[in-house]
């Protein structure tokens, strides 16, 4: 099954060959180019409708990236490195590490605390299993940070139906949390628990439609034991409720609308019981540039229109719960992004290795966390980058 | 002559509906798939997926689910940290 998917994909990448090879020669001569891509692309359908009810495996593969996070005083960079291969075409198995290592001079940091630098170092396994048109995948990662260790477990199936046009899954996870202060070791835990459930629908040869729907629901200290909040203009130990439930609606679609160029939209509505509310829109297009690059390039915007019940900038009341935690706060925050990816080596049917890299560059505006340096309403500017190799093989 | 209904004439009238409705989706067929496996090509293509790199995905994800209220709902799968 493995072996059939891959030569599709080999079929399609030198179906693709000769066509770009008769729309360079033009004219009369490019009849034959044109001829054997639309053989090699009806061979390459009869493949796909003969395994349309067995479901692939991902692909073979191998990625390592550097990664960087600017912003807001704080800088995260570090490496991570995903391999995965696949067993007897029947399971795969991938292994993941994934590094940041942080130097936090953020606002809160600076106005509250010393600013401090700290590593924190994931681990993760996954293995992939194909069993007739379902895909069951299953993973446990651990992150571990000097005063903060979070194991999580995922159950994921993925099933199609209806000859292939439609694609169900639901998951599962479970994450269980230990939480300490530097100074005092771990004193105490959190657990988390969320379910999801995803669709994916082709509408059209060319556009497909996908819908998503997460619950997650928390439980223990969920606040962070540094962060203080304002109370009469006093600083005090922040109070959050041990429990906490969200869910999120995304919807989403992508088309191809001209050869070798899609575009695609989304939208997430959030809204949990600490009363946060959220939108997210995301607007993107891809592009193929000749036989070697691909460039996406997307907008991003999330507003957070309404802030944490017991959220404030300064309370005046003395309240159960308080909390100063901008992430719970009134915001805005957008950002425009860039990707180009490169392919280095390719030798069809074997393996392919591309080189990439992707910038983004974002703003946020609070409306009700003032930067008590300036007294105004805070915001910040912020640089996420990324250069990665990866390989299919 | 006035036609007199039976006191259980509302709960006869709603398994009469029923009826009806059940006989008729009897009757419907499921849709056909209206795109064949044969001309899912387009959709195989690399500009189509979105999320072609894992990493580049659980790191994008990491930098938004930390500093924004929300989460969830976007297909990619992220570990926990203490990262609030």
């Amino acid at each position: 099954m493995a072996a059939i998917e891959r030569l599709r994909r080999a079929l399609w990448r030198v179906q693709r060959a000769l066509r770009a090879l008769g729309e360079r020669r033009g004219g009369a001569r490019a009849l034959p180019f044109a001829a054997m891509a639309h053989v090699l692309g009806a061979l390459g359908g009869l493949l796909a409708a003969g395994q349309a009810q067995a479901a692939d495996l991902p692909e073979d593969r191998a990625e390592l990236m550097y990664h960087l996070y600017d912003g807001g005083g704080v800088r995260a960079s570090g490496p991570a490195v995903l391999v995965r291969k696949s067993l007897l075409g029947k399971v795969s198995l991938s292994a993941v590490y994934y590094a940041d290592i942080v130097s936090n001079a953020s606002i809160d940091v600076v106005t509250t605390a010393s600013p401090y630098r700290e590593t924190r170092n994931e681990f993760g396994v996954v293995a992939d299993y194909a069993v007739r048109d379902a895909l069951i995948t299953l993973s446990a990662a651990r992150s571990k940070e000097p005063d903060y260790i979070a194991d999580t477990y995922n159950l994921d199936v993925t099933q199609d139906v209806f000859a292939g046009m439609t694609s169900v899954s639901l998951g599962f996870t479970y994450g269980s949390d230990e939480v300490g202060r530097k100074d005092e070791g771990f004193f105490d835990g959190a657990k988390h628990w969320r379910y999801r459930l995803g669709l994916t629908q082709i509408l059209t040869p060319r556009w497909l439609a996908t819908a998503n729907f997460e619950v997650v629901s928390d439980d223990g200290y969920l606040g962070n034991p540094y962060r203080v909040a304002l109370v009469f203009g006093a600083a005090v130990p922040e109070r959050v409720p041990s429990t906490r439930s969200s869910r999120a609606l995304r919807v989403r679609v992508i088309g191809e609308v001209a050869p070798g160029m899609s575009v695609r939209g989304a939208y997430r509505y959030f809204w949990d019981n600490w009363d946060i509310t959220a939108h997210t829109f995301d607007l993107g297009l891809s592009r193929r540039f000749g036989e070697g690059w691909l460039v996406d390039v997307y907008a991003r915007a999330y507003r957070q229109v309404d802030s944490a019940l017991f959220y404030s900038d300064n309370a005046t009341a003395e309240t159960l719960y308080v909390s100063r935690n901008r992430q719970l706060s009134k915001f805005d925050s957008n950002a425009i992004g860039t990707k180009a990816t490169w392919t280095w080596l390719r030798v069809p049917g074997r393996y392919e290795v591309r080189l990439s890299g992707a910038l983004e560059y974002g703003k946020t505006n609070f409306s009700n966390f003032t930067d008590l340096r300036t007294g105004r309403p805070y915001s910040y500017n912020a640089t996420v980058a990324q250069v990665f190799v990866s390989a299919d093989f | 002559m006035r036609r007199h209904f039976p006191s259980s004439w509302p709960a006869l009238r709603g398994a009469l509906v029923g009826l009806a409705v059940t006989a008729s989706l009897g009757g419907c067929a499921m849709p056909e798939p209206w795109v064949k496996p044969y001309e899912r090509e387009r959709l195989a293509d690399p500009v189509m997926q979105i999320q072609r790199d894992a990493l580049s995905a659980k790191h994008l994800e990491h930098v938004r689910e930390v500093r924004e209220g929300a989460r969830g709902a976007t297909g990619v799968q992220g570990g926990g940290c203490g990262c609030n």
